[in-house]
């Protein structure tokens, strides 16, 4: 079950959390209170330029201090606070949640082509594989994610993310199988400006796993979403494929769709076929993943959970139910469902 | 005498109430163990070797066949296979020569592995009704693409792909030479091949001319003997195969007996008839990585670049980091031969006691790759063991891209793995190259059943992938979250990366 919606205004007008709390509730049938969360782009303005790293501690005073070291090893905190948070009656506050706002040295990667975002990963895969009772969950710029377990409107209270605005929202309703109750199961799952939210069982993740960990990335959250997380981006940071090319690796067209499209067609999709075979994902899945710019809405090759959309004025809505959209948008136009494998993509215009 | 005669392997006996003395046992025995006296047929058992093609012939079920009907003493070391290699020895003085593959009762890990399904959380697919796809592509494969996004939105392919066979099922048929077994085998897996959308190997033995027509299907081979090379044989191959060493016998050449070199074999092969065709232990050009590049890229020049090289080596202590080393020259795909491999012939003690299984080697293969970021670069072919379509998707599992079949598939064509191809005298017609004997096997019916075998275990893989809740072999290869270990110890499963049963 699970499930998922994701909101982008194309021209940045930015909106407070309370209406996805909304649609997220509206869809407590496919979850069962034992995780929730939400990510918005465009939240820290006055830190827009730094890496916003948000970490669970089960123990702050064990182990933020080694934290507070390997970013001052590899930069500037320029600010740090605990993530403010109510005292909610349904939400047994198991970790406490900070975030850093965060500047790398870039001239401590000197071979690297993007050192920053390279210092940042480095960062989240470590502090994730080696330091017990601590989990960095959100690393991008300007980008807050707030995940927890409880019902989405719980969770929302509990971070008071009404407060927040942003000009691209993901929520996520969880029913979990494998980490019920670990905050850190919760979606969505983010690395650097990456968020995703999925429902589903990625069939394919031993392989997927396998194939990213070669580059270096390393899944710590025991569970099949972060692989989509690295993959994006692996695919699109890394190796410079666009959203719609990239999508096309995850989620490809048949063999039979490809022998019959002409040549140079043909050729560019077996051609991605071949070099992506391992990034391949198999199993019933609908996801949205976004980044700074664009939120992109994609299912399985055979489309085996759902997936909506919709459009009002500069927003594009992407949900697993209809009537999720409609809360959040009561006139919302041109509902559509995506054919299995075809990306819902909404990018900023300004 | 010192020895004297030891127990008999089996006995053979007819039930003369039934036999109705048509003497097609006296006809079909190759190996002389009956004959017809004054109107009843009459055994010598010492001569048998369970082959059963009387059995198969007899229309009466009058013959049985027991095996070890007196025994030695039992013992748990000193075992009735190794005092009677010491008898032989002791007689003779020599390497003792046996043919198919290890016989010695290893665990087989396979039988130790078990496959997942999906229940309620994700939904098995159904391979009648949803696409399913087996289709591989074998060979290099470029570590990332470079598009072109033009101004109207289409996308450009920069990047070029090198020639890669196409197959539409992951199973294809090993390198079994014309000489090893009859041109009448040959064919007929070659038809069988032909029809199902895959591949064989020719084996050292060259490419006969008969089969010209299937060339399209045929990876030849160039092993350190050279038998059966020359530019017309690498140009009719679909694909070139160095073989630098075979899982039945790691670390030795081929061996042809004379007696199976006649004059059809020996034009093929290029040796000259009734002499054994022994070849090197290595290649005399490559004594390091670095000759074998040089091996490929010069097969590669020959043939224009557009045919994929292979590189075949034994599965031994240290593929993993050898078959890194053979991902680092042009090589297309790296062919891991498992100790179970079969062989026509090979010394016993190599047979039996040198290499490691295939499923331990592929694994530490595919994740040696991996860390060196190169596995998608370069495909991986498993062979040596694989009986049935469970084999098939767990080697998958562990990472390889494809299987080659061997004995498999001579069993599809009636082998019943008695173990003396060395002697020539094949009752199949199978390892032989005696006309009368190579006569009973006829292509027609024996490319038949071979193209059903690797049918049958192609829709029997489809649908352990569609249980699996897997429309794409892609998602298989190297998928060991789906494998489970039973009863296999701790360091094994470190090797293989699969967790136990229940976890």
């Amino acid at each position: 079950m699970c499930g998922i919606i994701g909101v982008i205004d194309r021209k940045r007008e930015l909106m407070d959390g309370s209406s996805i709390k909304q649609a997220l509730s509206r869809m407590d049938e496919r979850g069962s209170g034992e995780g929730a969360g939400y990510v918005a782009y465009g939240v820290f303005p006055e830190f827009k330029n730094y890496y916003a790293i948000h970490v669970f501690f089960d123990n702050i005073h064990e182990s933020k201090g080694l934290v507070d070291k390997l970013l001052s090893e590899w930069g500037t905190v320029v600010h740090d606070e605990e993530i403010p948070t109510s005292d909610h009656a349904k939400i047994r506050k198991v970790h406490t949640p900070w975030r850093y706002f965060f500047k790398p040295d870039a001239t401590l990667m000197p071979r690297s082509t993007a050192p920053e975002e390279d210092i940042v990963t480095h960062i989240v895969m470590k502090v994730n594989t080696t330091m017990p009772g601590v989990l960095v969950f959100s690393s991008g710029k300007n980008i807050g994610v707030f995940k927890a377990s409880g019902w989405p409107e719980d969770v929302a209270d509990f971070y008071k993310i009404h407060e927040y605005k942003g000009y691209i929202w993901l929520g996520h309703n969880r029913y979990p199988t494998n980490t019920p109750g670990w905050w850190g199961g919760a979606h969505p799952f983010n690395l650097l400006n990456w968020s995703v939210v999925h429902n589903g069982e990625i069939t394919s993740y031993g392989t997927n796993r396998r194939y990213i960990e070669s580059y270096g990335y390393r899944c710590t959250m025991f569970t099949d979403t972060e692989v989509v997380a690295y993959l994006v981006d692996l695919l699109v940071r890394r190796h410079g494929l666009s959203a719609e090319m990239a999508v096309k690796a995850l989620a490809p067209s048949f063999w039979d769709e490809i022998d019959r499209m002409p040549e140079k067609e043909r050729l560019l999709h077996t051609a991605i076929r071949l070099t992506y075979g391992p990034a391949l994902m198999n199993g019933p899945f609908a996801i949205v993943v976004a980044n700074e710019n664009s939120i992109v809405g994609f299912t399985d090759r055979i489309k085996l959970r759902p997936l909506v959309s919709g459009e009002c004025g500069n927003r594009l809505y992407i949900s697993s139910e209809e009537a999720a959209i409609r809360t959040m948008e009561p006139n919302v136009e041109r509902i559509t469902m995506p054919r299995a494998g075809s990306p819902v993509i909404g990018r900023l215009i300004a | 005498m010192s020895i004297g005669t030891v127990p008999m392997k089996f006995r053979v006996s007819i039930d003369q109430e039934q036999c109705m003395a048509c003497a097609r046992c006296v006809e079909n025995c190759s190996y002389g163990v009956f004959r017809m006296e004054n109107g009843v047929v009459r055994v010598n058992p010492r001569h048998c070797v369970a082959c059963h093609r009387c059995l198969a012939m007899c229309p009466r079920d009058a013959i049985s066949i027991e095996e070890r009907p007196v025994d030695y003493r039992s013992h748990p070391l000193w075992t009735t296979e190794v005092k009677e290699a010491i008898f032989n020895q002791a007689r003779t003085g020599k390497i003792i020569v046996a043919g198919m593959g290890n016989a010695l009762p290893y665990p087989v890990i396979f039988d130790r592995l078990v496959l997942d399904a999906c229940q309620v959380t994700n939904p098995s697919i159904d391979p009648l009704r949803e696409p399913m796809e087996l289709r591989t592509y074998l060979g290099k494969k470029p570590s990332h693409l470079d598009l072109l996004t033009k101004e109207n939105g289409d996308v450009e392919l920069v990047s070029t792909l090198v020639p890669n066979l196409k197959l539409d099922t992951p199973i294809m048929i090993g390198h079994m030479s014309y000489g090893a077994i009859s041109l009448n085998a040959q064919t007929s897996l070659a038809k069988a091949v032909n029809e199902i959308g895959t591949f064989m190997g020719t084996g050292e033995g060259g490419l006969h001319e008969s089969l010209y027509p299937y060339q399209g299907n045929m990876i030849v081979q160039v092993a350190s003997g050279r038998f059966g090379v020359d530019i017309n044989y690498l140009e009719r191959g679909a694909a070139i195969e160095i073989k630098i060493g075979q899982g039945a016998k790691p670390g030795i050449g081929g061996h042809l007996p004379g007696e199976k070199v006649n004059k059809e074999v020996s034009v093929t092969r290029m040796i000259p008839e009734g002499s054994d065709a022994i070849s090197p232990a290595p290649h005399h050009d490559i004594y390091s990585i670095e000759d074998l590049k040089q091996l490929v890229r010069g097969l590669k020049e020959a043939t224009e670049w557009k045919k994929p090289v292979f590189v075949k080596i034994a599965a031994v202590h240290n593929s993993a980091a050898i078959a890194a080393g053979i991902a680092r020259s042009s090589a297309d795909a790296i062919v891991i031969d498992g100790f179970r491999g079969g062989t026509g012939a090979a010394p016993r003690v190599f047979r039996d006691h040198v290499g490691i299984p295939v499923e331990a080697a592929i694994a530490s293969v595919d994740a040696k790759l991996r860390q060196q970021g190169i596995r998608n670069e370069v495909s991986v072919i498993a062979s040596g063991g694989i009986r049935e379509s469970a084999d098939v998707a767990k080697i998958i599992a562990l990472g390889a891209d494809a299987v080659y079949i061997g004995t498999a598939a001579l069993i599809a064509l009636g082998c019943r793995v008695c173990g003396t191809c060395n002697r020539g005298v094949c009752a199949w017609g199978i390892a032989t190259q005696r006309a009368d004997l190579v006569s009973r096997l006829d292509p027609e019916i024996g490319s038949k059943q071979v193209a059903n075998l690797i049918h049958g275990w192609t829709d029997e893989l489809a649908e352990l992938m569609g249980a699996a809740g897997i429309n794409s072999i892609e998602s298989l290869r190297g998928n060991r979250d789906r494998l489970r270990s039973y009863m296999l110890d701790e360091a094994l499963m470190t090797v293989l990366d699969v967790k136990s049963v229940g976890a």
